[in-house]
């Protein structure tokens, strides 16, 4: 069997097939998107917070993909802060609630590290997940209950749609009625990041009072998300970033009109298209997952019932990620481990820490996500490249 | 590439000489550290270079073997009051072991580095020899390796002097051309010059293993002189930090971690005849009891003459003790014979 050696293309140069299958990580930008961000580029250049026809013009772009976002999130144009991404609207959610409404910060252990980050400078509790990942919500229960005794009522609740490495769903549905008892004050937050393409967001995250999303996951820009503030969080949330009165007087700054707007396309088709994007993902995902599972005994840390269409993780017992990785970049195969510190050094995964994997098994992990754009080919190439690497990693 | 000089050249003037390279810095450390081979500025710096030069760069995290090989032997040293030499072990373990490795597993037929010190190989033999550079010579630290290793490591700035390093890093335009050398432990940061600002070797330490108080006694009159704030932080053959001035020229020539002492003498007390080693590694066959050869024990040590024994070496004249837990590499000539770590 010939494996393909690291070095022997130059940098990022593939001959022949190539697959893309990290669609967690970023998304190819979808051509309506890049079209309709390209006048603002443009004569429609204005300022939407002026007065005069230039920056009218660019307020009603601005207000037209907000009304579109909302649309698809399921809330009033009005309840959309545009921000920089998915880590601003999650870092506005939290530090933004607790300079409103200061008291306990409950939120999943296996949160991006944009949610982790901004909890643990509040002195956030995690909360545990079991060993598919989803969250323990006998447990979160629990804890609002210790907070609520301890005299210090919770009053902010923060558990993403999706999980970003292992694509499992969590319950965020059921967790108004599970905080009922004892913190029906607090504040609901959802990262919902990775949940756009795959989720109906509108109703899965209806009775949280913020949600988070970022449009580069769904095939818009990088550099532009939003954060939804509604009901309750509307009087509680203060600004992060201090400065002029726009987004509500949440969010100051001048808007990214370009990014907004081609999140809003981006949001709207991938809306439309859901449906059948998850049937034909989902058949893709088994055909990659299935066949590398039986060329490779891989195993998946978490059923796949529990899992969006996009999501296959895999373990390859045995084999360095971190190598295999390597292997198949050489390939052509984009794929990675779903985490990486400052220096571009691949890290072992809280989340697979979380749910009770030892270091070395997670080192051993893959994340292949794929999107709407992913094909067939892709797939059959990325498992013959992944199998075969495996085998050879195992051989030595 | 640790984002270093020496590593830079070295992967540009293998990519010159028309070698498939590929850049790798080792990501070794998780914890808080500003100093060696792994914080993000200097993977930044090497991913320029190889940006520059025109190669792939990578990041390989071994920070969970570099705790298991080099940290936890280091931490568990110093609290049985050894003085252990992790660079040393950094070598042996992680990059000429755990990512020599990894290069086989990848494909590559070889892994270089910057160390200033020349691999040969002539007459079927591999062998190990002393830099170009005198002053910047690392084949010291490069003395554990093995000829099945030596045989797949290049060291191509080995036959240069620093200064030429430094120039031809220039002429390439590198980042790293005018870079200071590294110092120190990597993972240890240094101490902050704030007062109270934490770092050094005595905070890293004491954060991981207790730290004791121990008396100083004179070794000659039995006197107690006064006490160090730390036993497990003081090495034979010390001078600086020890109480009672500058009066006499005082040595620290033992510690006893258990009693919490420490011995100081005259310098004359330190001389000895021999040194047992464990670890011990040859490069190429194991040299007979009896053999000539010159003993280094630090990393730019003077080196002095001595014969193996069965179970270290003699030294040809009485010569300083070596702290338990230090490299004692052995010569002939220019070239390394093998090594051993002082008992």
């Amino acid at each position: 069997m010939h494996v393909h050696q690291v070095g022997e293309e130059p940098s990022g140069v593939v001959d022949g097939p190539a697959a893309y299958l990290d669609h967690a990580a970023t998304t190819p930008m979808r051509p309506e998107a890049v079209e309709a961000m390209l006048p603002f580029f443009g004569d429609t250049f204005g300022n939407p917070s002026g007065a005069h026809g230039p920056s009218r013009t660019a307020r009603r772009a601005l207000d037209a993909a907000r009304g579109e976002l909302a649309d698809v999130l399921g809330c009033e144009a009005g309840e959309v802060v545009f921000t920089s991404g998915g880590t601003e609207a999650d870092n506005l959610a939290i530090l933004g609630t607790v300079a409103g409404r200061p008291g306990t910060v409950l939120v999943s252990a296996v949160e991006h590290r944009a949610v982790l980050a901004p909890a643990r400078a509040v002195h956030a509790y995690l909360v545990p997940v079991n060993r598919h990942g989803v969250v323990e919500t006998g447990a979160l229960a629990a804890l609002a209950a210790a907070a609520r005794s301890l005299g210090s009522p919770v009053t902010l609740v923060s558990v993403m749609l999706v999980n970003s490495e292992t694509g499992v769903v969590q319950p965020v549905e059921a967790l108004p009625a599970v905080l009922e008892a004892d913190a029906p004050g607090a504040l609901l937050h959802c990262d919902a990041v990775q949940a756009l393409p795959w989720l109906d967001v509108a109703s899965l995250a209806a009775g949280c009072d913020l949600v988070s999303v970022s449009a580069h996951k769904f095939g818009g820009p990088k550099g532009a998300g939003a954060l939804v503030v509604r009901g309750r969080a509307a009087s509680v949330v203060r600004p992060v970033l201090r400065g002029g009165p726009q987004e509500a007087e949440l969010r100051p700054g001048t808007q990214n009109v370009a990014g907004a707007v081609a999140m809003a396309t981006a949001a709207r088709i991938t809306a439309a298209e859901r449906a059948a994007t998850v049937r034909r993902v989902t058949m893709l995902r088994d055909r990659l997952a299935d066949g590398l599972v039986e060329a490779t005994g891989a195993l998946e840390p978490a059923p796949r019932a529990l899992r969006v269409a996009g999501s296959c993780h895999l373990r390859f017992p045995g084999v360095v990620a971190e190598e295999l990785l390597l292997l198949a970049d050489a390939q052509g195969v984009a794929a990675s481990t779903g985490s990486a510190c400052a220096s571009g050094a691949r890290e072992p995964s809280h989340v697979l820490t979380a749910m009770g994997w030892s270091g070395a098994e997670a080192r051993e992990s893959v994340r292949f996500s794929l999107g709407a754009t992913t094909t067939v080919a892709e797939v059959d190439h990325a498992s013959r490249v992944v199998a075969d690497a495996v085998e050879h990693l195992r051989a030595q | 590439m640790s984002g270093g000089v020496d590593s830079s050249v070295a992967a540009a003037l293998l990519h010159e000489a028309g070698h498939e390279v590929v850049g790798a810095t080792m990501k070794l450390w998780g914890g808080p550290s500003d100093s060696g081979c792994c914080s993000a500025a200097d993977v930044r710096d090497a991913r320029s270079v190889a940006d520059r030069i025109g190669v792939d760069h990578h990041v390989f995290n071994f920070t969970e073997e570099f705790s298991a090989a080099v940290v936890a032997p280091y931490v568990a040293d110093h609290a049985a009051g050894r003085t252990p030499n992790p660079c040393v072990e950094c070598n042996r373990h992680l990059k000429f072991s755990a990512l020599l490795d990894r290069a086989d597993r990848l494909g590559f037929d070889a892994i270089a580095t910057g160390h200033h010190a020349r691999v040969e190989h002539s007459g079927g033999r591999w062998s190990l020899r002393r830099g170009a550079d005198v002053a910047k010579d690392q084949s010291y630290v490069l003395s554990v390796l093995t000829a099945a290793e030596l045989a797949r490591v290049l060291l191509p700035v080995g036959d240069l002097t620093k200064a030429e390093v430094r120039s031809l890093a220039a002429s390439r335009g590198l980042v790293t051309a005018a870079k200071p050398d590294s110092q120190d432990v990597c993972f240890v940061a240094a101490r902050s010059s704030a007062p109270g600002g934490g770092g050094g070797r005595a905070a890293f330490l004491g954060s991981r293993i207790a730290l004791h108080p121990g008396r100083v006694v004179d070794a000659t009159s039995g006197d107690e002189l006064g006490s160090v704030e730390a036993v497990e932080l003081v090495t034979i053959g010390q001078r600086r930090g020890l109480p009672g001035g500058a009066t006499a020229r005082r040595y620290v020539v033992g510690v006893d971690v258990a009693e919490r002492s420490v011995l100081v003498g005259e310098p004359d007390l330190l001389l000895c005849d021999e040194v047992t080693l464990g670890s011990r590694t040859w490069i190429g066959d194991e040299l007979p009891v009896g053999t000539a050869c010159m003993v280094q024990a630090s990393a730019h040590g003077r080196p002095v003459p001595a014969s193996l024994t069965a179970t270290g070496v003699r030294f040809g004249e009485r010569a300083r003790r070596v702290a338990p837990g230090q490299l004692v590499a052995c010569y002939r000539g220019d070239e390394v014979v093998g090594s051993g770590v002082a008992c």
